[in-house]
């Protein structure tokens, strides 16, 4: 009998899932109960994974395809504070599209499952089982305000080409699973040679699916337009979550299996890194609608987290965990900010219509402010210091072009979060938004954005609890 | 010493603005709020003073050092003084009131918010002169440009918007580079400490690129030509306040920079690229001057001038000669004094007539007796007459030149005339000739409050003018010992 407290989580969660999924069956007029209660099980399965899998170094269950270490339970809590956050500030905006219903907690819970077991995975069936659990959520959640024409065809988009990128995924997992004759990481990294050039078809392939998942350049066509139509919620969920759970796989991916085949993926990562820096930079400049910019903005992130993988030191890696923990609280504070402009249950999501916001809305403009100098990286906030570990990781490495042209980028960027702060500082005012707010939605802001803004106080925090993580 | 005096001149004028932040803000009457902002920043300028007695001439050594863990094993928060830096502190903390007190005619709305930003710069600009880990440096260093940005933004003129993107882009992309290159010297030399590493060195192959990236950092901050031209559109489009600090203190961070960095921490490679700089230094004196000659705009010949002033630092700083050096140093605070004190008067009569045009004026002198004198005073010291402290830096740092590089020199000398040449036409434009715009009968001479600010500027100018011995006392040892460094640096390779 092998011991199951290592994956109690991932059990307790699905058991809440079917659980739910009965009393939404039985009980009329549930989805306020579901809702509670979904939120109730996550705060469990976070308690229960910092409680059982936290203090384990490594273990692994099922024939080693199941692996639980430092990196898996602390993306694990990332993952599931992210869910929570993101799930208890919907409310109040999916009632204004009168789409309050049970499924959408039971799906975000799924999906959530779905990454856990992706970032536990230590073969590539499990993986896969995983990815496919979380990518049919998502597309279901994309499509939730089915009575607009936008979120239909963003579900319908990304179900689309997701299910296109899976198609190479499976391709690349078969032809390695051909040449190692396992489908377990730590056996096909013992068995795979990197004379067989065949093989370095299906670790691109594998790459180009997982490049897909986090919409790294040039895989984020689907992006933009996904954001843009999908609820702003379930938006904030495709920025944030997912993105935590295909990074660990990512790492996952290149450090146990393809390690010792790092001359034939370092090349593709600094591509991948440097063209979506430089890309979510340069077409940002030209969007108007704040969730579009937020797509290109998030494939620029994505860049930055990749020029940390793309190191080959554990230094790098754990730079890159900073850099997603830090990001995924400023999209938080930022989507924050985005779901309380709302006037008469009508929710805005133009750049022009933050105009002039600081007169009538001095504090949300304030934080705004903090959140968008983060998100630039300037000093002395957040987001500073998260590319700053990433480029003291790369330079360690002396990759001087990727650190130039990564930094470079960094002014590119600059210049449309300028555009915004701008438009909320300089120009003219608009007519007055609601302040009504739920009090999660201002907890959720105002707890993010002090964390972006005293961040400089505590810094060594954070870079102790990722120091654990030692995949090399 | 164990009470963390610089850190608590830091701190104040945060602590200050959050103050104000949670004062409400009233129509009308504003007086607690620039009470407030006034104390704080009195208080952090008599805290500074203190400084300076305390301050022990007789050591290079850097004073009321703090130390304490960062980031673990990686940055220390690590602050301290010495001559250089000190001077710059209390130049600091003496503009900061003077700003504060002047914006009772500038800025007319959201009062609170624009004090709030004096004082959050005030904070980071005493950061940036008693910084001692690179780091901490580059820290406070970036951060000012965010409340600069809105300074600009919010409170400038027609053309704010781009002014202040420019501003905020051609310094962010200077300074990413020195980003790098302090990373990198991290990753050289194992750690980020100026102290520690000016004991260490940095190894020659490195030198050359990293006082590049430096340089492309200081190079916009100071600016030099070619990349000045952020600053003009800057300081038109800045309140009057805001022009003060920016003239007064911002640009100080650059040739603080490179005496502090470039010079000390890689003296082979300033060596080698002095030439680029007298080049540059040179051309930014003469070319700048002759722009300022043409200029119909008050501001902007005020802002071509300190592009040319700042060539003269750079000139000094790099003659890396006793004398050289002082001078340029002493050209800064008197830059400081002077630029800042320009602004001013520019914005006493803007405030009445809004207009920056010269040909708006004339005649001033037949209506506005006072502020012509002060003017006159002020003009004067921005070409450097004998008497004024922007005689004994422009000395100094021509001394230094001469030594160095004759030709030099005497380019430089002519720059001089220039300087005298549009200061004097902008003058004589201003307040003499005929009273012709009948507007300007009516024109109010200076308020209390002006001619405080205003004599409170000129008392340093002419002290300093007649006896600059406390400012040379103050920096003597410290440059004396940096350009030993570099003579034995230089010689050992």
């Amino acid at each position: 009998m092998e011991n199951l407290n290592a994956i109690l989580p991932e059990i307790f969660i699905s058991l809440s899932i079917m659980f739910l999924l009965i009393l939404g069956v039985f009980k009329n007029d549930s989805s306020k109960i579901t809702f509670n209660l979904s939120l109730f099980a996550i705060l469990i399965t976070t308690i229960i994974t910092f409680n059982e899998t936290y203090s384990v170094n490594r273990e692994t269950l099922f024939n080693e395809s199941v692996v639980i270490d430092s990196m898996s339970s602390l993306m694990k809590i990332i993952t599931l504070i992210g869910g929570f956050l993101v799930l208890v500030i919907s409310s109040t905006y999916l009632k204004t599209f009168k789409i309050y219903n049970i499924e959408y907690p039971v799906l975000i819970l799924s999906s959530i499952l779905g990454m856990m077991v992706m970032i536990s995975s230590n073969d590539l069936i499990v993986f896969y089982m995983g990815l496919e659990l979380q990518s049919l959520a998502l597309y279901v959640l994309a499509t939730y305000n089915r009575d607009q024409l936008k979120s239909s065809e963003a579900g319908l988009k990304y179900f689309v080409l997701s299910a296109l990128s899976s198609g190479l995924l499976l391709y690349g997992c078969s032809l390695v699973y051909g040449f190692s004759g396992s489908t377990n990481f730590d056996i096909i990294s013992n068995q795979l040679n990197s004379e067989e050039y065949v093989l370095t078809f299906g670790i691109v392939f594998i790459l180009v699916g997982l490049a897909f998942k986090i919409s790294a350049v040039p895989f984020h066509m689907w992006a933009p337009d996904v954001y843009e139509g999908s609820p702003t919620t379930v938006t904030l969920f495709f920025t944030i979550v997912p993105k935590v759970a295909a990074l660990t796989v990512f790492i996952r991916f290149l450090y146990v299996p393809f390690l010792n085949l790092i001359d034939q993926w370092q090349m593709i990562i600094v591509f991948l890194s440097i063209a979506s820096m430089v890309f979510g930079a340069v077409a940002a400049i030209g969007q108007t609608n704040i969730k579009r910019l937020i797509a290109y903005s998030s494939i620029g992130h994505i860049g930055y987290t990749l020029a940390g993988l793309a190191t080959a030191s554990n230094e790098g890696i754990q730079s890159s965990i900073i850099y997603i923990s830090i990001y995924v609280v400023m999209n938080l504070a930022l989507f924050s900010c985005l779901l309380m402009l709302r006037r008469k249950d009508q929710y805005y999501e133009d750049i022009e219509d933050l105009s002039g916001l600081s007169k009538n809305h001095p504090l949300l403009s304030l934080c705004l402010l903090v959140i968008l100098f983060s998100l630039a990286g300037i000093p002395p906030l957040a987001g500073f210091f998260a590319k700053f570990y990433v480029f003291k990781a790369v330079l360690e490495q002396s990759m001087f072009f990727l650190a130039i042209v990564g930094l470079l980028s960094t002014v590119v960027a600059a210049f449309y979060y300028l555009r915004i702060i701008k438009i909320i500082y300089f120009d003219k005012e608009k007519d007055k938004y609601d302040t009504d707010h739920s009090l999660w939605l201002k907890f959720s802001l105002t707890v993010s954005t002090i964390l972006i803004l005293l961040y400089f106080i505590f810094p060594s925090q954070l870079i102790e609890v990722v120091s654990r993580i030692n995949i090399i | 010493m164990n009470f963390p005096i610089l850190s608590s001149l830091i701190l104040l004028p945060t602590i200050g603005a959050l103050f104000l932040f949670f004062i409400k803000e009233k129509e009308g009457n504003n007086t607690t709020i620039k009470y407030v902002a006034l104390f704080t920043a009195v208080v952090n300028f008599l805290i500074s003073i203190y400084l300076w007695i305390a301050f022990d001439q007789s050591t290079s050594s850097f004073q009321f050092i703090e130390d304490r863990t960062w980031i673990k094993s990686f940055i220390n928060y690590k602050v301290g003084v010495d001559g250089i830096s000190i001077l710059f502190i209390i130049l600091t903390t003496f503009i900061t009131p003077l700003c504060i007190i002047s914006v009772n005619n500038s800025v007319k709305n959201r009062l609170r918010d624009f004090l709030i930003a004096i004082l959050i710069m005030e904070s980071f600009m005493i950061g940036v002169f008693s910084a001692l880990d690179l780091i901490v440096f580059y820290l406070f260093f970036e951060a000012g440009l965010i409340p600069m940005f809105l300074i600009i933004g919010i409170w400038g003129g027609a053309r704010r918007v781009y002014s202040a993107f420019k501003f905020f882009l051609y310094t962010l992309l200077g300074s990413v580079l020195m980003l790098v290159a302090i990373i990198s010297i991290y990753w050289i030399t194992g750690t980020t400490d100026v102290v520690q590493l000016y004991e260490i060195g940095i190894d020659v192959k490195y030198q050359n690129l990293l006082w590049l990236a430096f340089f492309s950092s200081f190079a916009v901050k100071t600016p030099m030509w070619p990349v000045h031209t952020w600053l003009p559109d800057a300081h038109v489009e800045a309140p009057t306040a805001g022009s003060v600090l920016l003239a007064a203190i911002l640009l100080k961070m650059a040739g603080y920079g490179f005496i502090r960095f470039s010079l000390g921490l890689f003296p082979i490679a300033s060596e080698v690229f002095t030439p680029l700089i007298y080049t540059l230094s040179v051309i930014a004196i003469i070319f700048t001057s002759l722009i300022a000659l043409m200029q119909e705009d008050m501001k902007k010949l005020i802002a071509y001038s300190s592009v040319a002033h700042m060539g003269f630092v750079t000139l000094g700083i790099f003659t890396l000669q006793q004398q050289g050096i002082e001078g340029s140093i002493i050209q800064m605070i008197s830059h400081g004094l002077v630029s800042a004190a320009l602004f001013l008067t520019v914005g006493v009569v803007y405030d009445r007539m809004h207009s920056r045009l010269i040909s708006t004026y004339g005649g001033l002198v037949s209506v506005i007796p006072k502020y012509s004198i002060l003017f006159m005073l002020f003009a004067l010291a921005s070409l450097g007459l004998p008497g004024t402290s922007g005689f004994i830096g422009e000395f100094l740092i021509l001394m230094g030149a001469f030594k160095d590089n004759f030709l030099v020199a005497v380019i430089a000398s002519i720059g001089v005339i220039l300087g005298a040449a549009y200061m004097l036409w902008l003058y004589k434009r201003v307040v003499f000739g005929k009273l012709i715009n009948e507007d300007l009968k009516k024109i109010l001479d200076l308020n209390r409050s002006e001619y405080f600010i205003l004599s409170c500027l000129a008392a340093p100018i002419l002290f300093f003018g007649f006896y600059p011995d406390p400012l040379i006392n103050t920096i003597e040892v410290s440059v004396t010992d940096l350009i030993n460094m570099n003579n034995t640096n230089i010689a050992s390779k």
